[in-house]
């Protein structure tokens, strides 16, 4: 029971405190979202305003900014930790390592993927979605974002030690993300169909679950391999 | 039980079973890719539906089969060396995923050489043929990753868990042309039931698979054997055999 309670007081101590460091530099927070903004804006200037064309592209846009805005938000995940030393206490402490990566993973998608689910919509509407396809939208990526942030802490824990994080990251992660872009977009272009998309939504849920339950010990073991 | 296994844990010990079986495994790979493709591309007897052009499957589908059970073997070698922290587990794998990505490559290829005739295009955005191509990008992603840290060990350790990870792919690639309506046709080789190919065919085709198996094993070995060498360079036994070799 007592350890238990140390537990979960080790995972919200830990959460509370990346929120804490997140909001005193509010331009980690900002700084993605205004990536996503901007990545969404260029293909209407790209591609030409033509609503038609907008409206059948608009789902893959939205995700792929997202999955690019997630991914660059996650390069400093673990470094200034890794930098300043409480990284390692982190692997030195009592509870259970998994657990500690889950909080900061945790925070991490509060602070980066629920201003995505919530700024998504509004870049719809620039993007003329069509009008079915919002709930599908927003229920994608609040089943999504969280298994961005979970495959993309296991590249981020990996390359961690390393000086040249930047472009391995990508090409280390990209490819597990793969799988959720597919069923995010197909789910939005069947609600904008009126088709059903539950099939796919639950896919992605099944992803969540999978990836919540494994990740953890992945990102625990890469954490321990990178600061060796 | 295991103890007689691990004694070939030891770098030297490995290196020279490996350049034991190494000539093995090459002489049969080139005598059965040689019987097979002969046969195969020669002899056969030509498709009903698909005429000739179906012959690229004599290398199309040993490829393919061989870059997910590279894939298998690396990750599992990546597994044994994280769990039992055994060094030449690691150099197994280093030396696999080159090889991997190299037959993954031509599996796309002779996939899109295939598709021209077949389908009218060299490439469709199918559940199968994305799914070998993200395993083309694990391959690739575990090569650069490998490649990036200056301490091997380390290096070995970080790509291992990232092939462990990628694992999840390969079914997804197995079954894809199951779950979903695929342009891509089902598998022709069971080995629970009854294979929908005709014997003439079946016959080359599995000699081929087994063929490039061997050259796999075999090109795995022979960077399997140079990594052992580079990362023993300190050691006595590589100045030694250095030495006797007559390198300057």
């Amino acid at each position: 029971m007592k350890k238990n309670s140390s537990c979960s007081q080790a995972f919200f101590t830990l959460l509370k405190r990346d929120l804490h460091i997140a909001i005193r530099h509010k331009g980690d927070i900002f700084n993605p979202l205004l990536f996503f903004v901007l990545v969404v804006t260029l293909f209407p200037l790209a591609i030409g305003p033509d609503p038609k064309v907008l409206s059948i592209i608009a789902p893959g846009v939205i995700w792929v900014a997202a999955l690019l805005a997630s991914m660059l938000s996650l390069e400093r995940l673990f470094k200034a930790d890794y930098t300043d030393g409480s990284l390692e206490q982190m692997l030195l402490s009592p509870q259970p390592l998994s657990l500690m990566v889950l909080a900061k993973v945790a925070a991490h998608w509060i602070l980066t993927g629920v201003p995505l689910i919530l700024t998504a919509p509004l870049l719809a509407v620039l993007l003329h979605l069509n009008n079915n396809s919002y709930g599908a939208l927003i229920a994608t990526l609040a089943l999504g974002t969280p298994v961005l942030s979970l495959l993309g802490a296991i590249g981020v824990a990996l390359t961690v030690g390393l000086h040249k994080g930047g472009v391995l990251l990508s090409l280390l992660i990209l490819p597990l993300y793969i799988p959720v872009l597919i069923f995010a977009t197909t789910a939005i272009d069947s609600a904008g169909l009126n088709l059903p998309y539950s099939g796919h939504l639950a896919i992605i849920g099944a992803i969540l679950i999978g990836s919540l339950i494994l990740a953890p010990f992945a990102i625990g073991a890469s954490l321990r391999v990178s600061t060796n | 039980m295991w103890k007689w296994l691990h004694s070939y844990a030891d770098p030297e010990r490995a290196y020279n079973l490996s350049g034991k079986i190494l000539p093995w495994f090459s002489i049969l790979a080139i005598a059965l890719i040689g019987i097979g493709s002969v046969w195969g591309l020669a002899f056969a007897p030509a498709d009903y539906q698909q005429g000739e052009s179906y012959r690229i499957i004599f290398i199309h589908v040993p490829a393919a089969s061989m870059s997910m059970a590279a894939y298998m073997g690396m990750a599992t070698s990546a597994f044994i060396g994280l769990v039992w922290q055994i060094k030449s587990a690691d150099w197994v794998a280093a030396a696999i995923a080159p090889v991997g990505a190299v037959i993954t490559f031509i599996a796309l290829m002779t996939g899109a050489a295939w598709g021209k005739p077949m389908w009218g295009t060299w490439w469709v955005w199918d559940a199968r043929l994305t799914a070998e191509l993200v395993l083309l990008f694990l391959y690739l992603g575990v090569i650069a990753l490998y490649a990036s840290f200056e301490d091997k060990m380390l290096a070995a350790r970080a790509a291992g868990i990232l092939a462990i990870v990628g694992v999840i792919n390969i079914p997804i690639i197995k079954y894809s042309v199951e779950w979903w309506s695929s342009l891509h046709q089902p598998s022709t080789i069971k080995i629970t039931e009854k294979s929908t190919m005709s014997l003439e065919m079946l016959y080359p085709l599995l000699i081929n698979i087994a063929g490039f198996g061997l050259m796999v094993g075999a090109i795995t070995l022979i960077r399997f054997r140079c990594e052992i060498l580079a990362r023993n360079s300190m050691r006595h036994w590589v100045r030694e055999l250095a030495r006797i070799e007559g390198v300057k």
